[in-house]
């Protein structure tokens, strides 16, 4: 694309090449109707403009066939649009499940990214390029968007609820990133930049950190600190009070009111801070909330570590499963 | 416009006075229908979430009074039907009494409603900074009373403003208005009266009786 | 095969309005604030309308200058966060929604079924009661610090974060909306019952149709965003807990249950536009509409699947894929019935006798810039696209090609068409379509930039950006300067009128609607006596009365087909 005549912004992702394809058919289709219509328009009005010799309309008959083509084909071009458009927005809602995960939490009027080894970024989201990146993003405040232009893709950032947004950059460079859900006063400054790395030069970036520890490792810390231990255990096994959390994640867990649940980053998230929303099946809803005690950056270090204690083999099912 | 009688000006005739104003009385329940369907609604999306809580909040409702109410309200729709007979059959001493035992009934309704509500008060449980309660769901269960709240309230303001149309009713009434064979405005009134017992024996079993036996 | 009344225009001098009208026939200002006349209760409504365009307008006057720099030389970002906020409450609520049914609606509506006047004269008063009451609640908002939540209200922001008159305006809202409901209801009514005899439904102007269906969506709709907004007073005053994640509520609830309203809404704002221009393109091409229930039926179908749509403004806000794809093919069903009102409006010109009269250029220039705005619709309604453009310029673009090129366009073609009924007088052709072309152009070079910077990426409510956008928006403000100019034009021409503007007669374009047969301006009772209707809507054949030659067939040509002119 010639880049002096700014019509697109830079193709960095690879959803950005089907999405400019699909936007320019449907510019190609509005043209098309805005001219048919334009130029019906024009030319009757001309061919048939009021003159002396021309001072009264004629009468015309209505045409059933004529309405119902004009039906059916647009019709029939809506429904293509639809399919191609679904497909596309399919694509962009399915992570890979191989993705790299990377976590965000917005907050007025800043982002705060999170990379799974422990390094930290704020306004900023440093990736490798031609990677699978899988951002599971939180608010702390309102609601929150996170847009970037260059790669085609936005999700809304929610308070109370995980969203997540997927891509993968085919570009090296520096892109814009921008809150694009209207959030109080500094909403227009609340962006930033994505830089997309090659891999080598990601990886050095990583190393260069402050040395902090992993969301993992901080996880586990803070389910030392904040007591989980002496209800759940070590994470190994079943705890004396409580359900084990070795393989929760990915799991299907029974509840004690008979449903059966996914246990997702939203699961142990709602585990954490509204314990007796969900009970499992054979145990008391004896587990304090830590509402209020604990930040969504903490949440996402406990569930870091949650995810860490290993994955189920395939069709396990969890039910009184501290009897296991 | 000019009146002729009971004849507006904008219209040609009586039977077209009757058959706008019935048409205006349905529309306007219509929209009632859509305001009263968003709180339940919105009381149906928040119950299926918080099933506990709200069994909780239904569990500090006065059935006995709630179930009185309901009985009470039911017998106000019966005299009103029965007034509008009674306009139809150009009786007017019965109708007044029909009308002002309508609007005794509905009178009653409102003062029980108003000891509930005080005794909300005395129990910490109206919304807003002075709502209380020992529970750990308590903010739901708040939630439960901000509808209980808005809904019963919404339905006490259409019983109260129905009660300002069964007195302008009743004087009209008096004065042999509709007992000269033009009595729409009994009929569309009772189309209210009617409405807004509906609204109420669906508020009942929903606020009431959540959870009753456990 | 004639009909109606004798014509009240015969009994007065050529050159001077009739000697009684609904204007002389009361004078002094409580006959005007107590009047039951819809036809005055009209140009109530029109110095309202009027007045809160106006202020909507500086608004966004003030919003494009802000946006000529990147850093936002004007003002900062808590005053733009109200500038956009206002201007769009203002502009929605106290504008779009009410102006063609409060002013054209609300006069037109008795005189073309035949009637005295709506079935609730003294409701009508009381609505545009309400309606100012309202608007002082929002004024006393916007006066007393604004509202700086934008004008969707989004949760938790306006109920929990937001410093600002979110009550007050809420409040305002809300008792606006009584207007709408009660309009809504007084317009259903009168066209059920009051109709003159031999005005079938199939005979009934296009323009009534139109209302129809607007009011059928403001009686089930408005009650919908009047528990929303209770919902959200309370949830800000009383800290209750709907929408507040941390009590367990959830703000998308309050998306639903808003745009549950607030979608069909659009369609409150536009399907009078359209009604308006059907007549207009009948009367300046001489023909009779094409596809005349077709596209009474377009009207009311849009008014139905108008309702199943509104999630497709939730696309990335946390909705599943399923619902998502449910939506997004619901919202291009839609467009249909849209696209059917174009046909056949520009099928009416074939051989017709087409007159660029000022009325006609704004029905032109609707239409148009209708398509534009409704093409860039599917962009939206496809998933794949709308994710990148959502919450972009490229929104704001669309909308305001529908609003502005669609909405006021009508309304202001309304205007021109039927001032003549309304006044008495003509205004000066001339300036007027300078006016009208001024609007198109400026209009287009004020909107047009949006979609380009709204793909390339620039978020909507920015009162500052990145500097590679400022060209589009400089263009932008060039064009909104033209625009303005296009609104002020009228408002001067128009009062100039009513003093200086050239008598008119009862018809003078001439039109076959029923309300050209009532003097100009009309009675207050608006027929001497009930006409009966014997002729079918935008028949210029059996009318010897409109002057015009008889009109022959068209030569059998390929539109041959069994006739569905509304025939019944």
């Amino acid at each position: 694309m010639n880049q002096s005549i700014p019509l697109f912004p830079e193709r960095a992702s690879s959803f950005a090449g089907g999405v400019d394809a699909f936007f320019i058919f449907l510019v190609l289709v509005a043209l098309f109707f805005s001219v048919v219509v334009g130029v019906g328009i024009l030319y009757f009005s001309f061919r048939h403009r009021r003159t002396a010799s021309n001072p009264v309309g004629k009468i015309v008959a209505g045409s059933l066939s004529l309405e119902i083509a004009w039906m059916a084909v647009p019709f029939v071009i809506a429904m293509f649009m639809f399919a191609w458009g679904s497909k596309l927005y399919v694509e962009m809602r399915r992570p890979p499940s191989d993705a790299l995960e990377i976590y965000v939490v917005g907050k007025q009027w800043m982002w705060k990214v999170q990379h799974p080894d422990g390094r930290r970024e704020f306004d900023e989201l440093h990736v490798p390029v031609n990677r699978d990146i899988k951002l599971t993003m939180i608010s702390e405040d309102v609601i929150h968007d996170f847009f970037v232009p260059a790669f085609r893709v936005k999700m809304d950032v929610l308070p109370g609820r995980y969203t997540t947004l997927w891509f993968r950059a085919t570009k090296t460079g520096r892109y814009h990133l921008f809150c694009s859900q209207y959030c109080g006063t500094e909403h227009s400054h609340m962006g930033g930049w994505v830089i997309v790395m090659e891999p080598s030069d990601y990886q050095a970036w990583l190393s260069g950190g402050s040395g902090s520890e992993s969301l993992e490792q901080a996880g586990q810390a803070l389910f030392t600190q904040l007591a989980c231990v002496s209800c759940h255990g070590e994470g190994q096994g079943p705890g004396p009070r409580a359900p084990a959390l070795r393989g929760v994640y990915g799991s299907k867990v029974k509840l004690s009111d008979g449903r059966t649940v996914l246990a997702d980053e939203a699961y142990i998230r709602e585990s954490i801070l509204d314990p007796r929303a969900k009970i499992v099946m054979g145990y008391e809803p004896i587990m304090p909330t830590f509402q209020g005690v604990i930040s969504e950056d903490q949440l996402l270090q406990l569930i870091a570590y949650v995810k860490s204690l290993g994955v189920p083999p395939a069709g396990a099912q969890r039910s009184v499963a501290g009897k296991e | 416009m000019e009146r002729t009688g009971a004849l507006l000006g904008q219209f040609r005739d009586l039977d077209q006075q009757r058959d706008t104003v019935a048409l205006g009385m349905w529309v306007f329940l219509l929209t009632e229908i859509m305001f009263f369907g968003g709180m339940f609604l919105t009381y149906t999306i928040y119950r299926l979430k918080f099933p506990h809580a709200f069994a909780e909040g239904s569990r500090e409702l006065d059935v006995v009074k709630g179930g009185w109410n309901t009985a009470v309200l039911i017998a106000s729709s019966f005299t009103m039907a029965l007034a509008v007979r009674a306009a139809q059959m150009r009786k007017r001493k019965l109708l007044c009494i029909l009308l002002a035992s309508t609007m005794i009934l509905g009178g009653v309704f409102l003062g029980v409603k108003y000891f509930e509500y005080a005794q909300k008060f005395e129990h910490h449980l109206v919304p807003g900074p002075d709502f209380h309660m020992s529970a750990p769901d308590a903010a739901q269960v708040q939630i439960f009373f901000s509808l209980y709240f808005a809904m019963t309230g919404m339905h006490a303001l259409h019983m109260i403003i129905g009660e300002g149309m069964l007195l302008a009713l009743l004087i009209y009434s008096w004065r042999g208005k509709y007992t000269g064979g033009y009595f729409a405005p009994v009929e569309n009134g009772g189309l209210y009266w009617h409405f807004v017992d509906i609204v109420w024996i669906f508020l009942f079993p929903l606020l009431y009786l959540v959870d009753l036996h456990r | 095969m004639s009909a109606t009344t004798a014509s009240p225009a015969a009994a007065s001098s050529p050159l001077q309005p009739p000697r009684e009208n609904y204007l002389n026939a009361s004078y002094g200002i409580r006959s005007w604030l107590l009047t039951t006349d819809h036809k005055r209760i009209a140009l109530l409504y029109l110095i309202s309308i009027t007045s809160f365009f106006a202020l909507g307008g500086v608004f966004a006057l003030l919003i494009r200058l802000q946006l000529l720099t990147p850093e936002g030389w004007l003002v900062g970002p808590d005053t733009y966060n109200r500038l956009f906020t206002m201007h769009g409450i203002v502009m929605i609520f106290f504008f779009l929604i009410p102006a063609i049914p409060g002013v054209l609606g609300n006069f037109l509506v008795p005189l073309m079924i035949g009637a005295k006047d709506l079935a609730f004269p003294r409701l009508n008063l009381l609505s545009w009661y309400i309606f100012n009451i309202g608007a002082l609640f929002t004024f006393y908002a916007i006066l007393t610090g604004g509202i700086d939540t934008g004008w969707t209200f989004y949760p938790p922001y306006s109920s929990i974060f937001s410093n600002s008159q979110v009550a007050a305006a809420v409040i305002g809202i809300f008792i606006t909306g009584f207007t709408s409901i009660l309009t809504g209801l007084n317009f259903i009514v009168t066209i059920h019952t009051m109709r003159a005899p031999g005005m079938t439904w199939w005979r009934l102007p296009i323009f009534v149709w139109a209302h129809y269906a607007t009011s059928i969506i403001m009686v089930l709709g408005t009650p919908v965003l009047a528990i929303t907004l209770v919902l959200v007073a309370g949830e800000r005053l009383l800290h209750l807990g709907f929408f507040d994640p941390r009590l367990g509520g959830d703000p998308l609830l309050f998306q639903h249950l808003f745009w549950f309203y607030s979608h069909p809404a659009v369609y409150i704002m536009i399907l009078p536009a359209m009604g308006v221009t059907t007549e207009i393109v009948a009367t300046f091409a001489r023909k009779n509409l094409f596809g005349y229930k077709f596209v009474a039926a377009a009207s009311l179908a849009i008014a139905v699947i108008g309702f199943l749509v509104w999630a497709h403004h939730m696309f990335v806000a946390g909705l599943s894929i399923y619902a998502a794809m449910a939506f997004s093919m619901l919202s291009y069903l839609v467009a249909i019935p849209s696209a059917v009102k174009v046909f056949n409006w520009t099928a009416t010109l074939y051989r017709g006798s087409v007159s660029w009269q000022t009325p006609m250029l704004y029905a032109l220039g609707f239409i148009g810039l209708f398509v534009m705005g409704g093409m860039t619709g599917l962009f939206l309604a496809s998933l794949g696209a709308d994710v990148h453009v959502h919450d972009t310029y490229f929104v704001v673009a669309h909308f305001h090609y529908i609003m502005v090129g669609g909405a006021v366009m009508g309304y202001l073609g309304g205007l021109h068409f039927w001032w003549p009924k309304i006044s008495g007088r003509m205004y000066p052709e001339g300036l007027s379509r300078a006016a009208a072309i001024i609007l198109f152009v400026g209009f287009n070079l004020t909107f047009f930039p949006q979609f380009v910077l709204g793909y390339l990426g620039m978020p909507r409510r920015y009162a500052s950006y990145p500097p590679e956008f400022q060209v589009l928006n400089v263009l932008s403000t060039a064009g909104a300067s033209i625009l303005g100019l296009g609104y002020i034009l009228p408002i001067i021409y128009f009062v100039w009128s009513m003093r200086y503007g050239k008598v008119a007669s009862p018809n003078p374009w001439p039109a076959t609607g029923l309300e050209w047969q009532a003097s100009s301006p009309p009675p207050s009772e608006n027929f001497e006596t009930t006409p009966v209707v014997t002729w079918e809507p935008y028949d210029f054949e059996h009318r010897p009365d409109l002057g015009l030659p008889k009109p022959e067939r068209a030569q059998p040509e390929k539109l041959e087909a069994p006739g569905l002119q509304g025939r019944d």
